[in-house]
């Protein structure tokens, strides 16, 4: 591939930018272990989908009969 | 079948108070970065423009803070929407089709501009040319600006519903016009307060900084340089923040008379209403606002509220008595009561169940004419269907009296910081510079700047408490009350995670500080 191609010099400038990273891996570690803790820990062990867990396809009667049924006194 | 009373009181608080846990540190993260932007935008095109490579040394030193922040706030809004499909999954139903579209939007935008642009212009120097690099760094600023944008159309929203129609087939609000939903005037108002505040936390910020270096007589030139730059932005920032919040304040007189009243604790409404300056107002207690006049104490500034909320000193605003027993408006109509409201919305739920009854049955749409007219009819007041005790829907006043104060009196003093700070700068007027540098102050006047950045972060956050607390108790204003919007969890749970976000949350504050400590007191690299 020609070095003066755009698709080139558009890889390289992450390839390069990643390469020499300093205080941007400890950045990039502090962003990936908070991303896991969030999607792979919280998400998926503290934080279902109620509807989907509760009224899984039948989502807009369960909350029907929720919001008629808290009115009532 | 659920009954409210059989709703833990428990998931309630605890699901309001972890939703305000995650939304209070994720507005740590935000107004440094859209602040920052600015910040080293000027710093860039100051570069651009002279060609000094002080200007770029100063650009990437702040480039540097600004990554930090930036790094350390990724992702902390994505906890909130984990929280609507767990605890408050009745709103996240019943709004969906709204609030999904300007947050796709908003991920959509943020991913594409913000991984593009911070890419260049952390990766860009001496690759991509100078105007190049340049556009990069503004447009990093302005896909953070324009993410803020989305999420405060949505957050707008819950406060002014506009744009949908409800339809009780699907138990969704629908959106039938997205310029309206995406233009609301009450959502471009929050979105002007609320960015120009973010630039006075990022100017404050800057400031601080260069206090620092000054007082340790370092880096004398950057600090000097961008002390300037960061006052001016504070200066303009602040003088925009009060005139957007002015305008701010007339939406919330106009569609959320309930909120206003509580930030100024007030009771009994009139013309020619006066603007509290101080009053005692129980931090600990609500108000006896039935039967006292006034707070105690009270000293106000004359005609100042009514020309606050109708930008006219004679006009009328009315009071939380008002606003519960009902009132004639200046143009004559009259504002109904919250029984005559309670009363409205529990038809339309009476409604509801007539009409969902009716489709399980079998009945066909066109022959339920009736109860959807009274369905559209009444929505508007759909949540007081749920309001068992009219005092309900006052919020808790201490909080949105003091917040507002904290923020108004911070915001305040801020104007007067950054005046003083240009005129030391710039050593104006000359006469009373002569014998004094801005460069070697007595220390405590340095402390006294660097103590202001958390003061900055006290007011911004008191912003948010006054339009969060102030639109209790709802989640969508007249429309959904929390206790019906919240899911019907077991406490425990909430509690868990409530203390899990405060560990990951703290922790990840706690690195932040201490890496830009780090990266302050290591300072700038200098080209060779």
């Amino acid at each position: 591939m020609r070095k003066d191609s755009f698709i080139y010099r558009f890889f390289n400038l992450y390839y390069e930018g990643f390469r020499d990273m300093k205080l941007g891996r400890t950045l990039w570690t502090i962003i990936l272990i908070k991303l896991f803790i969030m999607f792979a820990i919280l998400k998926v062990f503290f934080f279902p989908n109620f509807l989907k867990e509760h009224a899984p396809g039948n989502e807009s009667s369960y909350v029907a009969t929720e919001l008629i049924d808290r009115a009532e006194p | 079948m659920t009954n409210l009373l059989l709703i833990d009181a428990g998931t309630i608080e605890w699901s309001r108070a972890q939703f305000a846990l995650t939304a209070i540190y994720h507005w740590l993260f935000v107004p440094l970065t859209l602040g920052l932007a600015v910040i080293m935008g000027i710093m860039e095109t100051c570069y651009y423009r002279t060609k000094d490579t002080f200007w770029k040394d100063a650009a990437k030193f702040w480039q540097k803070l600004f990554g930090i922040n930036f790094a350390m706030g990724i992702a902390t809004g994505i906890i909130l929407e984990f929280e609507f499909g767990t605890n408050w999954s009745n709103y996240s139903w019943f709004v969906g089709d709204i609030f999904g579209a300007p947050l796709a939007v908003e991920g959509i935008v943020a991913f594409f501009m913000e991984s593009t642009f911070v890419a260049v212009m952390y990766f860009g120097w001496n690759k991509v040319s100078r105007g190049f690099h340049l556009a990069s760094t503004w447009l990093t600023g302005l896909g953070a600006t324009i993410s803020a944008w989305w999420i405060l159309v949505a957050n707008a929203w819950m406060q002014y519903p506009v744009g949908c129609e409800f339809n009780p087939d699907t138990m969704r609000h629908e959106m039938v016009s997205f310029s309206e939903v995406a233009l609301s005037p009450f959502a471009i108002s929050k979105f002007c307060h609320t960015v120009t505040s973010a630039w006075i936390v990022g100017a404050v910020f800057c400031v601080g900084v260069c206090c620092w270096y000054l007082m340790k007589k370092r880096d004398t030139r950057l600090a000097l340089e961008s002390l300037k730059i960061g006052a001016i932005v504070g200066l303009v920032a602040s003088l925009l923040a009060a005139a957007t919040g002015h305008k701010s304040a007339q939406d919330v007189a106009e569609v959320q008379p309930m909120k206003l009243a509580a930030m100024e604790a007030l009771y009994n409404g009139g013309t020619d209403v006066g603007l509290t300056a101080v009053a005692w107002v129980n931090p600990f207690s609500q108000p006896d606002y039935a039967n006292d006049e006034s707070a105690p104490l009270k000293i106000e500034m004359p005609y100042a509220l009514s020309f606050m909320a109708t930008n006219d000193i004679h006009g009328y605003v009315p009071g939380i008595n008002d606003l519960l027993n009902g009132y004639t408006k200046p143009d004559g109509t009259r504002e109904p009561s919250i029984d005559e409201k309670i009363e409205r919305g529990k038809k339309a739920i009476v409604a509801l169940a007539d009409y969902r009854k009716a489709r399980q049955e079998g009945v066909p749409v066109d022959s339920l004419g009736a109860q959807l007219a009274t369905i559209n009819e009444n929505m508007k007041y759909f949540g007081y269907g749920y309001i068992k005790d009219k005092d309900q829907v006052v919020p808790y006043i201490p909080i949105n009296f003091w917040a507002f104060r904290i923020m108004v009196g911070i915001g305040c003093l801020l104007i007067l910081f950054f005046a003083i700070v240009i005129a030391g700068a710039y050593k104006w007027p000359a006469k009373l510079w002569q014998k004094r540098d801005i460069t070697s102050l007595p220390h405590w006047h340095y402390w006294v700047a660097i103590a202001l950045i958390p003061l900055a972060y006290i007011a911004s956050e008191s912003g948010w408490l006054v339009a969060e607390f102030g639109r209790q108790p709802w989640t969508i204003q007249d429309m959904l009350p929390t206790w019906v919007a919240v899911s019907d969890l077991h406490s425990s749970s909430v509690i868990i995670t409530f203390f899990l976000f405060l560990i990951l949350f703290t922790t990840m504050l706690a690195v932040e500080i201490n890496i830009l400590i780090k990266q302050i007191k290591k300072g700038p690299d200098y080209s060779a």
